[in-house]
């Protein structure tokens, strides 16, 4: 593999690391909390893959641009104080788009809002499990909760 | 109202599930539940009757027009699906009153309901929607419900079971977002029928196998393909006893369904088939479970995980169709998701109401009952011969078309597999049987009686439909394979 296509596509490789590490605690961890831990940073890699994939070179953050001004919205700073111009601007904006400028996609991001909230719901579902296994059973090591398994069902 | 029929299909239940978690009563909320489902069954037969006359019927969210907004896409192939989903439905609710009642503390029934119904509008979602991560959104609301329903089993281990079922249902839903993610990279597009149109010029790039390797094995964990099941057996064995009938008979269907629509309508057929090698995959992953699981089945004393392995082994069955790789293939496949869900309900509702009876699925526990419970026994042993295959059952049905897809592709060997493994499940539905009619009754004179008829009316409403389809299965056979041809031709029309 050649160096240069490593180094352009880093994120890719931070994504596969994060998701190999959160992979790898999931399945290798017996303790209830780092297996929900391991989850979390499994899923934040996927975070991250979407995230990063929306992100065009060069381009603004996807808020219209007002088209006299096209050359100030390549600054994210400075796009700010022009808020209020861009909304009295905008059906102008509209009819006449700014071609030059590029903006970056921003539905990757809104997709990976809604799975930000899925992973809250999954994370504290699992973490209310747990409490009630810990209760039911007095630990949260998944080999005890096997062995005490186990006993009850020779049992009976 | 009737343009709307689509998004009411989901909005039913979404906005019925607050409520009954807001009246906190126990009553109202079943009430809710059961006139909900029924609500979502009248919804989806109309849709059927429509797609059968008229068509595929598209439907824009907030009237943003596809691709670009949410579309809801109901063609024969997900009317069918609805229709199983809220039919099962619609005859386990009320079955919950009286079962739910008996099994979860009083204060949680209200939540329970809540959860039921957001575990149908996620089955539901899935099915009808058009637009792929709409599909992961409404995948995580059925399971995460789901995760809910199971851990509020009696026994601690329910608890450990819905633990186990959340982390690989989770690992299997965060896979199915990484290929549709990657879809996305390749496409820029989330619509299904934009996505079929716009995958056969990138078949190449490796992005896009990577995609359908990572769907490919979320599929299998959620629709607990061998070797991928093994959330699956306590998870039904534990969880309340309607929650096991409806979960038995639609989430295992709906994730059947996913796997259908991406890989031969967004996918289509000449890629699964030509590319993936799709087929190869899946005919050794499906004869093992078939066999493998039948034989685990016929092991175990818990009544109730006896038929969660038989279940597993079932989706052996209707994978085996896919594999098949043909109309008459699928078409058995099609047919066994309906037909399964019909024996499935009916054998799990029928431990159901020996667990409300003598609080236990333990087989030996059972000995003596068919004398005791006769009409719970008699349930048991109609929808068993359903599960194995004789002929006048839904079972029957299924198990011909898939001896026909097999041989027509001429693979006699697996004919017979398929023939062996009925005898396996002969096997273990026989046990039950020994112990409930040819062994003694062991407790006192005051022992069980037979199951209120609020149990019984829907088991056996259940039962009938095993035996009317088996008798006249002309409609059903036609309706899925016609929606078989519709997936293997990948048109969208």
């Amino acid at each position: 593999m050649r160096l240069d296509l490593f180094v352009s596509h880093y994120n890719y490789w931070v994504v596969i690391f994060l998701m190999m590490v959160g992979f790898y605690i999931l399945i290798s961890r017996g303790n209830l909390i780092k297996k929900i831990v391991g989850l979390n940073v499994f899923q934040t890699a996927v975070f991250m893959l979407y995230i990063s994939m929306g992100k065009i070179t060069g381009g603004t953050p996807p808020i219209l641009v007002n088209p006299k001004g096209a050359g100030e919205g390549h600054n994210g700073a400075e796009a700010g104080p022009n808020g209020a111009e861009a909304g009295l601007g905008g059906t102008e904006a509209l009819q006449e788009p700014a071609a030059e400028v590029v903006y970056s996609n921003p539905l990757p991001h809104v997709l990976i809002l809604t799975a930000i909230v899925v992973g809250i719901a999954t994370t504290s579902l699992g973490l209310a499990l747990a409490v009630r296994i810990k209760e039911a059973y007095g630990t949260m090591e998944e080999d005890e909760i096997n062995r005490i398994e186990a006993e009850t069902e020779a049992a009976e | 109202m009737s343009t709307h029929l689509p998004v009411l299909q989901v909005v039913v239940p979404l906005l019925a599930a607050p409520v009954c978690a807001l009246i906190r009563n126990a009553r109202a909320a079943a009430v809710i539940a059961v006139l909900a489902s029924w609500a979502t069954l009248a919804i989806a037969l109309s849709l059927l009757g429509d797609v059968m006359s008229a068509g595929v019927i598209s439907y824009a969210i907030g009237d943003w027009v596809p691709p670009i907004g949410i579309e809801y896409r109901v063609d024969i192939v997900n009317a069918w699906v609805l229709v199983i989903v809220s039919t099962i439905a619609s005859v386990v609710a009320p079955y919950m009153i009286t079962s739910v009642a008996d099994e979860v503390a009083r204060g949680r029934i209200p939540l329970f309901y809540a959860a039921y119904l957001l575990c149908l509008c996620g089955l539901l979602g899935i099915t009808i929607t058009g637009d792929v991560f709409n599909v992961f959104v409404f995948l995580e609301i059925s399971s995460l419900s789901a995760y809910a329903l199971i851990a509020m089993g009696t026994r601690r281990r329910a608890l450990t079971a819905a633990f186990r079922y959340l982390i690989m249902g989770s690992v299997g839903a965060t896979f199915i977002v990484i290929g549709i993610g990657l879809l996305y990279v390749m496409t820029g597009s989330l619509n299904m029928a934009d996505l079929a149109v716009l995958l056969p010029e990138v078949w190449d790039s490796r992005t896009v196998k990577v995609a359908y390797g990572f769907l490919g094995v979320g599929f299998c964990l959620k629709l607990a393909l061998f070797p991928l099941h093994l959330w699956l057996p306590n998870a039904y064995a534990f969880a309340p006893s309607a929650v096991t009938a409806f979960m038995a008979s639609t989430a295992t269907k709906v994730a059947v369904y996913m796997l259908l629509r991406f890989f031969l309508t967004i996918f289509g057929a000449p890629f699964s088939f030509g590319v993936m090698a799709l087929d190869r995959v899946l005919l050794p992953l499906a004869l093992v479970a078939i066999v493998s699981m039948s034989l685990v089945a016929i092991f175990q004393v818990d009544v109730k995980r006896l038929l969660a392995y038989s279940s597993v082994a079932q989706i052996g069955y209707m994978v085996l169709g896919l594999s098949f790789a043909s109309v008459t293939g699928l078409t058995a496949t099609l047919l066994h998701l309906f037909n399964h869900a019909l024996m499935k309900g009916a054998l799990f509702m029928a431990m159901g109401c020996v667990v409300y009876r003598i609080g236990s699925v333990h087989i030996d526990a059972m000995a003596g009952l068919g004398k005791r419970m006769p009409w719970t026994m008699a349930a048991f042993v109609l929808g068993g011969l359903s599960l194995v295959g004789v002929p006048l059952t839904v079972g029957f049905v299924s198990k011909w078309f898939l001896i026909l897809g097999a041989l027509e592709r001429g693979w006699w060997p697996v004919a017979v597999i398929v023939l062996l493994a009925s005898v396996l499940a002969l096997v273990y539905v026989w046990r039950v049987v020994e112990a409930a009619y040819f062994r003694p009754y062991g407790g006192d004179e005051g022992g069980p009686r037979e199951a209120p008829w609020r149990l019984l009316v829907p088991t056996w409403a259940l039962v009938g439909a095993n035996l009317y389809f088996g008798i006249s299965a002309v409609r059903t056979a036609q309706v899925a394979e016609r929606a078989a041809e519709v997936l293997m031709t990948g048109v969208g029309p």
